[in-house]
C-alpha cells in the first residue's frame, strides 16, 4: 500500500482492508510513538471538521510525527483565489502525506492526481469519507470478534449518508445480512440495492423501528439532518420517530452493539449511554488506530 | 420510379457523417471542432430521413479521423455512420461506436463536483451505451443523456 492514496474504500481489495484492520490492532495494542520520526503529515481541511481532523492529528502525534496545515480555509490562499491544484502541489513540497477534507466532490480524487505525495481523504463532501469506513469496521470486528455473517441494522438517513453506503459496500464480501429503517424520504438508495441484488446480498426494508431490532449485531445508527426536508414539521416528525431508547434494548442480543458516526443529535437518547451496548465513543477512539494504520501504510512503515 | 437526388454534393474524398439526429447537428460540429478546420465542409441539415423523420449530414473534404476523435459522437448521434470516401467511391462505412471512457468534452451534471469548480477537464467512464450513461471519475455521479451538455 506504500505511496498508494486512499480516496475511496473501494481503491482497497479486500485483503488490503483486512491487512488495515490487522496494523489497526497492533497500534492499539503496541503504540509505536517513534514511527513517524522526521515525517511531515499536512491536514488541509478546506471546511471544517473538528473531529476528524483532531482524530487525525492524534494518530500523527501519537507516532511522533509533525503536523502541518490549516483547518479553515478562510485562513488559507484559497481565499485569494488559488485553484486547489495549485494549493496541493505547494503543500505537496511541504510534507510527507496530505490529509484532505475539501465540501466538493471528487476534490480528493483530483488532489490524488495532481499531489506528488499520498493523499488520504477525510471526507470529500457527500461522497467518501473512507477511514471511517475502516473505523467502523474495525469497531465490528473488534466487538464481534469478526466479520463474516453480521447483521447490520442501519437506522435514520440511508439515504444521504454517505457512511452507510461506504460500510455496505466494503461489508458486502463478508456475507452480511442488512436490515434498512428509515423515513421513507430516507430510504437507502436504488444504485446501493442493486449492488447488494448483484452481490447475491440479503436485505430488509422496514419502516417501523421496533422490536426486531433483537436480531441485530450491530445496530448502525444516523443523524437525520435538517436541511434534508422542505418541510420543516415533516422534519421534526421523523427526527422524533426514528430515536434509539435504553427500553428498546431489553431483547436485544447481549453483545450486540451500537455504533454512531457522530456527531449524535437525538436520535440516541442520552439513557442510552450508560448501556454497556452504547459503544459510539470507543468507536471514535478506534478511528485513531484505524488512521495510524493508514497513515503508516501509505507511508510504508508499516506492510 | 422517382430519381435520387442527393440534398448535399458528393465529395471525392474524404468523411462523410451520416444519420446525425437534425437537432443535434451543430453539437456535433462542435465536437469535432469543425468549425476551426480549413478543409471544405458541406454540411446539410432538416433533411427527411425514413430512420431519424429530421436527419443532418455533414461532408468533410480531404478529412479522415482517428477513432477515438470521431467515436466521441457516438454520445449524442448513436446512429450516425461514416463514409470513407475515396475517388468518389465509398470505401469504408461504419456505425459509430462510444468509447469506454470520454474526457474533456461532457460536463459533470453534478454542481458539487470538483470539475465544475476548477479549471481541469472532466473524465468519465461509460457505464451504459444505450441511452447514454457516464460516470464521473472524480465524484462519482451518474451524467445520464438527458442531462449531457457538451462544453
Amino acid at each position: 500500500m506504500k505511496d498508494k492514496s486512499l480516496i475511496s474504500i473501494t481503491d482497497f481489495s479486500t485483503e488490503e482492508i483486512l491487512r488495515i484492520l490487522e496494523i489497526a490492532a497492533e497500534f492499539e495494542s503496541n503504540p509505536q510513538p517513534h514511527l513517524l520520526d522526521g515525517k511531515v503529515v499536512a491536514t488541509l481541511f478546506f471546511e471544517p471538521s473538528t473531529r476528524t481532523r483532531l482524530s487525525f492529528e492524534s494518530a500523527v502525534n501519537r507516532m511522533g510525527g509533525r503536523v502541518i496545515g490549516f483547518s479553515d480555509p478562510n485562513a488559507s490562499s484559497v481565499s485569494k483565489g488559488e485553484t486547489l491544484k495549485d494549493t496541493v502541489r505547494m503543500v505537496s513540497n511541504y510534507c510527507d502525506l496530505i490529509v484532505m477534507r475539501h465540501p466538493l466532490e471528487g476534490s480528493s480524487r483530483y488532489a490524488s492526481e495532481v499531489a506528488t505525495v499520498p493523499v488520504i481523504n477525510a471526507g470529500d463532501g457527500a461522497n467518501q469519507h473512507p477511514t471511517q469506513t475502516l473505523l467502523d469496521m474495525y469497531s465490528i470486528k473488534k466487538t464481534q470478534g469478526r466479520l463474516d455473517n453480521i447483521n447490520i441494522f442501519m437506522v435514520g438517513d440511508l439515504k444521504y449518508g454517505r457512511t452507510v453506503h461506504s460500510l455496505l459496500m466494503a461489508m458486502a464480501p463478508f456475507n452480511p445480512t442488512f436490515n434498512f429503517i428509515s423515513h421513507p424520504k430516507l430510504k437507502m438508495p436504488d444504485e446501493y440495492k442493486l449492488f447488494l441484488d448483484q452481490k447475491g446480498v440479503k436485505y430488509y426494508e422496514h419502516q417501523e423501528f421496533t422490536d426486531i431490532i433483537s436480531q441485530a449485531d450491530i445496530i448502525y445508527m444516523t443523524r437525520v439532518q435538517r436541511e434534508r426536508f422542505s418541510d420543516l414539521m415533516e422534519y421534526e416528525k421523523t427526527k422524533d420517530t426514528y430515536v434509539l431508547r435504553n427500553s428498546m434494548l431489553a431483547n436485544t442480543k447481549p453483545t450486540m452493539r451500537i455504533l454512531h458516526p457522530l456527531p449524535r443529535i437525538n436520535e440516541i437518547n442520552q439513557d442510552v449511554d450508560q448501556n454497556p451496548k452504547a459503544y459510539y465513543f470507543d468507536q471514535a477512539r478506534n478511528g485513531v488506530f484505524a488512521r495510524q494504520a493508514v497513515i503508516s501504510a501509505v507511508l510504508g512503515l508499516k506492510s | 420510379m422517382e430519381k435520387k437526388e442527393l440534398k448535399v454534393n458528393a465529395i471525392k474524398n474524404g468523411t462523410v457523417i451520416d444519420h446525425i439526429p437534425a437537432k443535434d447537428m451543430f453539437k456535433v460540429v462542435k465536437i469535432l471542432n469543425l468549425e476551426y478546420t480549413d478543409n471544405q465542409i458541406t454540411i446539410g441539415t432538416n433533411l427527411d430521413s425514413a430512420k431519424l423523420g429530421k436527419k443532418g449530414i455533414v461532408k468533410i473534404s480531404d478529412k479522415f479521423f482517428e477513432d477515438s476523435e470521431i467515436n466521441k459522437i457516438a454520445l449524442i448521434a448513436p446512429d450516425a455512420n461514416l463514409n470513407i470516401i475515396k475517388d468518389y467511391v465509398v470505401v469504408e462505412k461504419k456505425p459509430v461506436q462510444l468509447p469506454q471512457k470520454i474526457s474533456v468534452i461532457v460536463r459533470c451534471m453534478n454542481p458539487k463536483c470538483i470539475t465544475n469548480h476548477e479549471p481541469m477537464p472532466t473524465k468519465f467512464d461509460v457505464v451504459s451505451n444505450r441511452p447514454v450513461s457516464l460516470r464521473c471519475h472524480y465524484c462519482g455521479k451518474i451524467t445520464d443523456s438527458e442531462h449531457i451538455t457538451i462544453i
